[in-house]
């Protein structure tokens, strides 16, 4: 594997099962006990209601493009570009996360808002699996 | 709960300045520009450092750093940091301060080394911060991109062009025309800001506001000493001020600038002015979607109507709606946090002080600002005249 060029997450202890998820190419979001509700990014407290009573859940890794941008003068050094695809997917389970569209054209007249999408994870680095996203149909 | 609308007219803003020098200034600290901002606003005021009692500023520091720099022993100290809007809030905050009799003359200062980077104190996040974790493996590259997201999910719902993104860069360039301290004076066509390189799609360069070295201060006091100083003061009407998130990921609907909206609600109501009685608006204008998005929150077009209020250069001179009078963030002064230069300018509109820039019988100003990544909003409803 190349040497990865670009920023690589650190966990913190309220990140680290994400993260170590995602090694194992699953993505997973905590849900609060008390309210039932999912919030990304993961955090020690639910941005609903504060309760610290949290737990892991698998989610689909569906969702749909809520918004992109398609990025020419980009983070120095970053590997998927320039141009490359900064999006934010909501996904199915609701929550929303920043996210690259890959398997596409980064042509905003190829991309269209609402496009259904699915995880892909990216294996980085031996340690680092990023999740990433591409158009349903182009994993047909 | 007391009414904050009691508060109307209760301070002034009594002087205002820029740093001797704006643009690129890589003889001059951050610190420097602190300085020559907070010694021309002073001068401004007729007061002297000894009569300031507080000290209001945002960085990535201590609150206290001005005052040490400054030389101020105040008994005050404010370094709420919400972006680039700070200082409008920093007008409210010390609007209740003042109200409550724990500080008197409130010192209001910026200074950013924006473009030079000459003494300017750390910025750095830690790699497991969630700006790092969550945003920057991704290739979340600054403003620009974090901006073009809400820019796309505001066309994509409304129908907004880039024609009328444009037309804001190239009123506010006509209004730098007039203004001798403004970066870039050139003529400008929405053709030109379409042709120019495409920095983060749908956004241009040309949509994308200057990066420059700058500073400037505004002096807060009460209305009672304020009738006792030369100038004519520039009466607090309407505050506010709301947060809703830092990161762009976390932007509670991307078409829509929820802060703005709270803030604006709360200083027309304290102000008790109506929409038509804005003579002049100073509007952060760090990319062309950002007055564009702020216009519809604080209500002076509908929802998604932004653009159209904007087209035909209604924001320029000679338009019904002049905003940016001085040249804007997009053509006059960016260090990075801009919302200071909204105050200095519209105290120099409502005294009548702008030349060929100004804007006949202005009465009412307002300033809105923006922070973060449409994460925070600020706004001042203003007047010489306290209705």
């Amino acid at each position: 594997m190349p040497d990865y060029t670009g920023p690589l997450p650190v966990p913190t202890p309220e990140s680290r099962p994400f993260w170590e998820a995602a090694r194992r190419h699953e993505l997973v979001l905590p849900r609060c006990r008390a309210c039932a509700r999912l919030h990304y990014y993961p955090r020690a407290a639910c941005p609903f209601c504060l309760s610290g009573d949290l737990e892991w859940q698998r989610v689909s890794g569906r969702g749909s493009l809520h918004t992109f941008t398609v990025v020419h003068r980009g983070a120095r050094g970053f590997p998927l570009g320039p141009p490359y695809v900064l999006a934010v997917v909501e996904l199915a389970e609701g929550p929303r996360l920043m996210t690259n569209l890959v398997g596409v054209e980064p042509d905003p007249a190829r991309i269209r808002m609402g496009m259904p999408v699915e995880v892909t994870f990216a294996d980085v680095t031996p340690e680092v699996s990023l999740p990433r996203f591409r158009p349903v149909e182009a994993a047909r | 709960v007391r009414d904050f609308r009691r508060l109307r007219g209760r301070v002034a803003i009594v002087g205002a300045g820029e740093s001797d020098e704006m643009g690129k200034l890589p003889n001059k600290s951050a610190f420097a520009l602190h300085a020559e901002g907070a010694r021309n606003a002073l001068a401004n005021a007729g007061l002297r450092k000894d009569d300031v009692d507080a000290v209001f500023s945002a960085g990535l520091w201590m609150g206290s750093e001005t005052a040490e720099y400054l030389g101020i022993r105040p008994r005050y100290v404010d370094g709420t940091q919400i972006g680039g809007c700070s200082f409008i809030a920093h007008v409210q905050h010390a609007m209740a301060a003042i109200e409550a009799g724990v500080c008197e003359v409130a010192l209001i200062t910026h200074g950013e080394s924006g473009a030079s980077r000459i003494g300017m104190p750390g910025t750095r996040f830690g790699a497991d911060s969630t700006r790092l974790q969550f945003e920057a493996p991704f290739g979340l590259a600054g403003p620009p991109t974090g901006y073009a997201l809400a820019a796309a999910r505001h066309m994509h719902e409304f129908g907004t062009t880039s024609e009328q993104l444009a037309e804001v860069a190239v009123a506010t360039r006509k209004w730098a025309q007039l203004n001798p301290r403004a970066a870039m004076r050139d003529p400008l066509t929405v053709e030109e800001v379409l042709a120019s390189r495409m920095i983060s799609w749908p956004l241009h360069l040309l949509d994308c506001c200057l990066v420059t070295d700058a500073g400037g201060a505004v002096v807060v006091t009460s209305a009672e000493r304020a009738r006792d100083l030369p100038r004519r003061p520039v009466y607090v009407l309407g505050t506010g001020e709301a947060s809703t998130h830092v990161m762009v990921s976390q932007m509670p609907d991307f078409a829509r600038w929820e802060a703005a909206r709270l803030s604006g609600e709360r200083a027309f109501a304290m102000a008790g002015v109506t929409h038509a009685d804005v003579d002049v608006a100073m509007f952060y204008d760090a990319f062309t979607i950002v007055p564009i998005m702020g216009l519809e929150a604080l209500g002076f077009c509908k929802e998604g109507e932004g653009g159209a209020f904007v087209a035909g250069q209604r924001t320029a001179p000679g338009g019904d709606f002049p905003m940016n009078t001085n040249g804007g963030g997009l053509s006059y002064t960016h260090t990075g946090m801009y919302g200071m230069f909204t105050l200095v300018e519209a105290v120099r509109q409502l005294r009548g002080e702008c030349g060929p820039r100004q804007v006949a019988g202005a009465r009412v100003a307002v300033c809105h600002g923006l922070g973060g990544m449409f994460s925070a909003a600020a706004t001042l409803v203003a007047s010489t005249e306290v209705p």
